[in-house]
């Protein structure tokens, strides 16, 4: 399903943020990416969305590679990813649901069938009580799963998220992981970056360990 | 396709929104929109009319053609025959003698001519022309003063050429006023249209970043500048309609005067159309450059 091969990333100021790393994902699997900040996990994450291209090598989801996509094909492509970013790209001047509901606002479903979807994304989430919330009154906690929930509405095969528990308590942080069990026991493909994996294990991934754009090693 | 029509409904709503968003530079765009369509538009109305008002004119153009005194029967055969031949139109012959009774019969004209020794006018023939273009008349005019024995030709409606003249340079001053109030439109248009992209430029961003198209990004602004061009379309036809209803009465005494009747053309609905096309169309052009300059094309 997803397939790197020598895959590199290099900054335009010189920076070699992914150097020469080749791994293959299968459908279903949960991965979770692991390295100290700055060894490239969210460089990896956006060459995976398509939002940065490689430098060189190539990298291949559902048979296209991405590093030669047509420009007008990009869109496409990110709709087969539920995305949550590092900084998790929320509206702030819109409320919870109307958040949850720009994917499929962007893939044009019709109203009625957009809101029933986004009503069940935010109650896999547990958020459904907080539907009409404005976000500055959600905890950080509260943020992430928001974020997770717009990730998932359009059903995605395959969930990547950058540092999806960062400067979240450990409960909050437990409850994310059990959100992500739950889309893995239903067949989503997982990819997780994370700087901070000890507590990681009882989800007993498969873990690609980044250092310095390489990847030292692979378990799970 | 069902997505393709609930994707264009939600864009059309979005710029519905935004028209009402902020309500007050709405409106002030709509004014500077509707009086930029509706000067030159109005301008050319008033045109049309005052050239329908001289409409009577141009139908009693008027060639004559005066005989040189020593023209005699066998030459006005032959004028009779040419003008035959050309088939001009109307035309009659008009004998000194007749000329004279004619002008007898103006009050204080048969004094003076009673001092003079014998009749002063030459014979005549009146032509009105069938095609009374200017130019066309022109030419007939020309043709005539070269056939014999004719001494002198007269348009006895030059003025008529005149106005023709100075109606064509105000449409092109029309013509000129429109260019620059249309894009002036496109104008105010793109600027808003450039202000609106960037206070929504995180909503573009993150659209972007999960997959939204260049032209799920676009729509939305293209629905806006159609729309608020077509707003101002039926604000400048309001204008001119509510100008012209309040102008109607002062301008029926005034046309009495000169004995006509106030019967203006160009306020109906093709007007109400017109303007609110061309507001739409300059719209959507306003809307479509902004969004090609400021829109980055996605990644
Ligand atoms: N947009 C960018 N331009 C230039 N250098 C970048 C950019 N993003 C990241 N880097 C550099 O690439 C390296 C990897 O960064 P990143 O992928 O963000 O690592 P991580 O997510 O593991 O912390 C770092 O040295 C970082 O400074
Ligand atoms: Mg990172």
């Amino acid at each position: 399903m997803i397939r790197a091969r020598a895959l590199s990333k290099r900054y335009p100021q010189g920076i070699d943020a992914i150097k020469e790393v080749s791994f293959d994902i299968g459908t279903g699997e949960m991965v979770f990416i692991t390295g100290r900040s700055g060894a490239g996990k969210t460089t990896l994450f956006r060459l995976l969305a398509a939002i940065e291209r490689p430098t060189t090598g190539s990298i291949i989801v559902n048979g296209q590679n991405l590093a030669a996509l047509r420009k007008s094909a990009i869109p496409f492509l990110r709709r087969s990813f539920g995305l949550v970013f590092q900084d998790q790209k929320l509206l702030f001047d819109r409320n919870a649901i109307d958040n949850v509901l720009l994917p499929m606002k962007i893939v044009g479903l019709p109203a009625n069938e957009a809101l029933r979807r986004a009503r069940a994304a935010l109650d896999k989430v547990g958020l459904l009580n907080r539907e009409k919330a404005n976000l500055l009154t959600l905890s950080g906690g509260e943020q992430q799963r928001l974020a997770i929930a717009r990730a998932v509405v359009n059903r995605p095969s395959i969930l990547l998220a950058d540092e999806p528990t960062t400067n979240l308590d450990a409960d909050s942080a437990a409850g994310i992981l059990e959100i992500f069990r739950a889309f893995h026991q239903v067949g989503v493909t997982l990819i997780v970056a994370t700087h901070d994996p000890q507590w990681v294990s009882r989800l007993s991934p498969r873990i690609l360990r980044l250092d310095h754009g390489r990847i030292l090693g692979s378990d799970g | 396709m069902r997505r393709f029509l609930t994707q264009h409904a939600s864009a059309f709503g979005d710029a519905v929104r935004k028209l009402f968003a902020s309500p007050l530079g709405t409106i002030l765009s709509l004014i500077v929109i509707g009086t930029a369509l509706a000067l030159p538009a109005a301008s050319g109305i008033i045109l049309d009319n005052l050239r329908d008002l001289a409409g009577g004119a141009p139908k009693a153009q008027q060639i004559s053609l005066f005989m040189a005194s020593s023209a005699d029967r066998r030459a006005f055969d032959e004028i009779e025959l040419r003008l035959r031949m050309a088939h001009v139109g109307n035309w009659r012959f008009v004998p000194r003698d007749e000329a004279l009774e004619r002008l007898k019969a103006i009050e204080g004209v048969p004094e003076i001519l009673a001092s003079l020794p014998k009749n002063p006018l030459p014979d005549a023939f009146i032509v009105e022309p069938e095609d009374v273009r200017p130019e066309m008349v022109e030419n007939l005019a020309k043709t005539f003063s070269s056939w014999p024995e004719v001494e002198h030709v007269q348009l006895d409606s030059e003025w008529v050429r005149r106005l023709d003249v100075f109606l064509r340079i105000g449409r092109l001053m029309i013509l000129m006023l429109a260019s620059l109030f249309g894009g002036a439109l496109i104008i105010v248009t793109f600027n808003t249209i450039r202000l609106q992209i960037l206070a929504q430029a995180d909503e573009i961003e993150i659209a972007r970043l999960i997959g939204a198209t260049n032209a799920f990004v676009r729509r939305p602004f293209q629905y806006f500048g159609f729309l608020q061009g077509l707003l101002g379309g039926l604000f400048a036809a309001a204008l001119i309609l509510l100008g012209a209803g309040l102008l109607s009465s002062t301008l029926d005494e005034l046309v009495a005067l000169y004995g006509g009747r106030w019967a203006p053309h160009g306020l109906d609905f093709a007007l109400v159309g017109r303007l609110t096309g061309i507001g739409a169309l300059l719209g959507w052009l306003g809307a479509q450059l902004s969004v090609a300059v400021h829109l980055k094309k996605g990644a």
